[in-house]
Formats: C-alpha cells, sequence, structure tokens
C-alpha cells in the first residue's frame, strides 16, 4: 500500500491534519465552538469555490476565506446574544455562493465532491507542503497563547481580572482554526470537518483527562481515526471520509462506554 | 494609619449608558473586612471589576493597594460570580492550573505544585481537587474558587457574591472561612453580599451602593434609618431584632415589592 506514492503522501496530509485538528479541537470544544468551527469550513467552502471561478487554486480561497470568516466571527464575540444566528446566516448564505460559484464554473461534478468531502488520495505534493507549513505556523502560534487561551476559556472573568486580553486571545485562536479547518478540509472535505475537530478532543474529555494530556490523546485519536480511514478505504475501496467519520463515531461511542463501565477515581469517590 | 487598601476619589463609573456611581469618594483601612451591599443591579459587580481595572473611570481615580487598579492586578484576588461551568470534566486541580500564571505566553513544563497545594490547604480543599468539577457541591466548588482567588498571594480579596446559591448551613462556612484567612493572611476583604446578617460580628464596615452614590463606615452607621433613606432616596426603615437587620422600603413591610431586602 505504501508502495505507492500517492498513498504515502495521503498518510502523510492524513497525519498533519490528524495533529492539527485533535490539538485545536480540543480547545475548540473546551470553548463550546463546535458551530463557529463548523462555519469556518462552511465559509471557507464559499471562497474555495470562488476560487475556482475564478481560475486561482482553491485551497488558497478555502484559507482566505476561512480567515475572514474567522476574523468576523471573532469581533461578533462581545455580542452573545444573536451570535448563533448571526453565524448561521452567513454559513447558509456562504453554502449557497458556494454553490453558485460552482454552477459558474460548470461541469466539474468531481471538483465540487472532493471540496465537500474531501480527495487526501489526489494531495500533490506542492498541496502536502503548503500543509506542513500551515501546521507549522499553527502550532507555533497556539503554543504561544495556549495557557491564556486555557485561562480565558475556562474563566473569563478571572482570566482579564489577571490581565489577559480575552477577546483578543480568542480572536487570534479563531483564526488558527480558520488554518486547521482549511488544512482538514482537504483530507475530509467542508462537510466533515467537523468529524476530526470535535469526536476526538470530545472523546478526551469524556474520560476526563487534564488538559495536556487531554489534547494529546485527542490529537493521537484524531491521525488513529484519519489513518484507519486511509487503511480500511484501500481494503473495502469506500471513501476515506466515510471510515474516517464513522471511526470517529465508533471511537465517541467507547468513549463514553467506558467511563459508564469504570468510572474515574475522583468521580467514583464522591458517590 | 496604614495606607488605605483601596480608595475612590470623585469617581464615576458609567456601564451601558447608565451612572453606577457619581463623584464617589471613600476609602478601606488594609486588613478591614468589608461589606459591599446594595440592592440588585445597583453596580456591586461593576464597582469590583472597576478595582481590577476592567471598568474604566469617567472621571476621578481610584487606588488599589497605592497603585492603580491595573498595576495592582498580581496583588488582588478576585472572585467573579459563579457562572455555569464550561467543562465539569476537569478537575478543581485542573482548574487552578489552568489560572496560575494563565496570564503568561508561551509554555512550560514546570509545574508550581507547591503554590496550588499552599492554596488548596488554605481552604481545606486537598481532598476535593483531583475530583471533576461537575460531581462537586456548590459549597465545594465556592471553596475552590476562594482557593483560586488566594493564588499568588494576594493582599486583597474581591469576593462577589460568595454566598449565592449556598445552602443556610453553608454560609455560615463560607463566612468563618473567609474571616479566618483574613486573620492568619491578613488581608483585606471586601465581601459584596445580598444579606448583611450573615456578616453581622465579622464585617468591620459596610460599602452600600444604591442610587449610584456609596458609603463606607460602620455597620451601625450605615445600615440605620436616615443612612439608608438618604443613599435610596425614598423613605427606608432599618428594623434590629435578635441580631438581625431588616430593611424595609416604605412604610409598609408587605410581600414582594422592594421590601425586605436584608430579611
Amino acid at each position: 500500500m505504501l508502495a505507492y506514492d500517492f498513498m504515502r503522501t495521503a498518510f502523510a496530509a492524513a497525519g498533519i491534519a490528524g495533529v492539527l485538528a485533535g490539538l485545536v479541537g480540543w480547545f475548540v470544544v473546551v470553548r463550546g465552538q463546535s458551530f463557529a468551527g463548523h462555519a469556518l469550513a462552511h465559509i471557507g467552502f464559499a471562497g474555495a469555490a470562488g476560487a475556482l471561478w475564478l481560475g486561482a487554486p482553491p485551497l488558497a480561497g478555502l484559507i482566505v476565506a476561512a480567515l475572514a470568516g474567522a476574523g468576523w466571527i471573532g469581533a461578533l464575540a462581545d455580542r452573545a446574544q444573536g451570535r448563533d444566528v448571526a453565524i448561521g446566516l452567513v454559513l447558509s448564505v456562504s453554502l449557497g455562493l458556494g454553490l453558485l460559484f460552482l454552477h459558474l464554473v460548470s461541469g466539474s461534478a468531481s471538483g465540487v465532491t472532493a471540496l465537500l468531502f474531501g480527495n487526501v488520495l489526489g494531495v500533490s505534493h506542492a498541496t502536502l507542503m503548503t500543509l506542513a507549513a500551515m501546521a507549522v505556523v499553527c502550532l507555533l502560534v497556539l503554543g504561544v497563547i495556549a495557557r491564556p487561551l486555557l485561562f480565558a476559556s475556562l474563566m473569563p472573568d478571572n482570566a482579564a481580572a489577571r490581565g489577559v486580553r480575552v477577546g483578543a486571545v480568542g480572536t487570534v485562536f479563531l483564526l488558527v482554526v480558520a488554518l486547521a479547518t482549511a488544512s482538514c478540509a482537504q483530507v475530509t472535505g467542508v462537510l466533515l470537518v467537523f468529524t476530526l475537530m470535535v469526536a476526538p478532543p470530545a472523546t478526551a474529555l469524556e474520560l476526563g483527562l487534564p488538559p495536556r494530556a487531554g489534547a494529546a490523546l485527542s490529537a493521537v485519536l484524531a491521525v488513529a481515526c484519519a489513518w484507519g480511514g486511509l487503511l480500511l478505504a484501500w481494503i473495502t475501496d469506500a471513501p476515506v471520509t466515510f471510515w474516517i467519520s464513522v471511526l470517529c463515531a465508533v471511537m465517541f461511542g467507547g468513549g463514553r462506554l467506558l467511563r459508564a463501565v469504570s468510572p474515574s477515581p475522583g468521580s467514583a469517590a464522591s458517590k | 494609619m496604614t495606607a488605605p487598601a483601596f480608595s475612590l476619589a470623585g469617581v464615576t463609573l458609567r456601564v451601558g449608558g447608565r451612572d453606577i456611581l457619581r463623584n464617589a469618594t471613600f476609602e478601606s483601612r488594609t486588613g478591614q473586612f468589608v461589606a459591599l451591599l446594595g440592592p440588585n443591579g445597583a453596580g456591586k459587580t461593576t464597582l469590583l471589576r472597576a478595582l481590577v481595572g476592567l471598568v474604566p473611570t469617567r472621571t476621578g481615580q481610584i487606588r488599589v493597594l497605592g497603585a492603580s487598579p491595573r498595576a495592582a492586578r498580581g496583588r488582588v484576588g478576585y472572585m467573579p460570580q459563579a457562572r455555569a461551568l464550561t467543562v465539569p470534566s476537569l478537575s478543581g486541580a485542573d482548574y487552578l492550573r489552568a489560572a496560575l500564571h494563565g496570564a503568561r505566553w508561551g509554555l512550560t513544563l514546570r509545574r508550581d505544585t507547591h503554590e496550588i497545594d499552599r492554596v488548596l490547604d488554605l481552604v481545606s480543599a486537598r481532598d476535593i481537587a483531583p475530583r471533576p468539577i461537575g460531581t462537586l457541591s456548590g459549597g465545594e466548588r465556592q471553596r475552590l474558587a476562594l482557593a483560586q482567588a488566594l493564588l499568588g498571594r494576594p493582599e486583597l480579596l474581591l469576593l462577589d457574591e460568595p454566598l449565592a446559591s449556598l445552602d443556610p448551613a453553608r454560609v455560615g462556612d463560607v463566612v468563618a472561612l473567609t474571616r479566618d484567612l483574613r486573620d492568619a493572611l491578613g488581608l483585606t476583604v471586601l465581601f459584596c453580599a445580598h444579606d448583611i446578617n450573615p456578616l453581622i460580628g465579622t464585617a468591620d464596615a459596610v460599602l452600600y451602593v444604591a442610587n449610584a452614590t456609596a458609603r463606607l463606615g460602620p455597620v451601625e452607621a450605615v445600615i440605620t434609618t436616615e443612612s439608608l433613606s438618604a443613599l435610596y432616596g425614598v423613605p427606608v426603615e432599618v428594623v434590629r431584632a435578635r441580631g438581625h437587620v431588616f430593611v424595609m422600603a416604605g412604610t409598609v413591610p408587605a410581600a414582594g415589592g422592594e421590601c425586605c431586602a436584608h430579611g
């Protein structure tokens, strides 16, 4: 299987996307921003489709649109009320716009499927290099903001009182989410970025792991799901993204079951 | 006399187009246990947030521990009003570790377990710290929140409604714990509450906020018919009975309305 160049590239791309989705996703779930993350993928879709129409590389359009969306959602942060409605509206308009752009391009059904559901087997070397560069940028920024971000996510009022610029840190984080979304979309497509970014961290949190161990496990699980999906697709000839979504769901269910069967020592002591 | 722990000089605070304080001047002495009282929406929380530099003053000057509120941040322990839990599966110790040096950039491998253990011991919460925070009772969470405020050895504690949603038995525990911490660590405490009664005998002074005015003084001097009537701008009657204080608006101590705020 690994004798083929496209499979080696696919495994590399899936690994990069998995690490990024697992680590960034841990914060997304802790901050309760799953919906915002989901919306960024759709805004990115409009960007990618627009880029196709203009004859530009779709990944570039995806990144630009997702980053712009992240800046916009970050600016909304002060107004908690009506925020989900605003995000939801932009999400649907983005999908509509994306559809229009694809209609204008016309006759590239495979391109549409690749955008929506991913085409990890078709990742080029150049794209792989872009993914790697994006991952490095994301992880560096995440490393720098990790502590204030965690503080602000768990205890926003306390963090602000200790001098954390909660709004600014949140906006920088959304930009990181946008980049992570764009690279994940190369593997799972924009519609299913969610699986890799939410299921692994949710599983790690379900197990009651502290932040460092939880984020690390989340990354390991995300890579495992991405690689497992490639492997199963190779064996069964079903789409990679189908298997990734199935593995993620099974993993989350397994995590819940594991906790139900053996409660953590802490919660057992309280009973 | 020592320098005031916090002082306001001619301070006006305005939030959402409404004056919370207008030209307020008062100061607290170091080591005092000050009860912060006032009707709902009077701006108790806003005042506490101003003391940690989160609400700008329109006029006047706030000094905290002899410095500006922002400069004093590292020496002030702030416990905000309890919010809904963000991540119930994380432990109390995880929350404390996130708060300790949480304002610093970058990652660190060093773990200051000593400081975490110190604050946990201060509130006798070592045994509950490893448990998921979602499994703790309101009183246990309140103790951990107090531990969080004690990180970094503050000199001034600002506590926003630590008695909210506690059952009566726990109310006394939290007040006694706060008083003991004040005595042991030489802290100044500003304790925001709905009701003066659990704090009678503990509070050295009362800071009463109403109608954009504030008055700080001994309990007997501030919680009086004359003083509160002046603060509210309407007749208010204060009745003392069996060591309790009842504040009644107007002449009708009826159910509902403005009555019985401190019963």
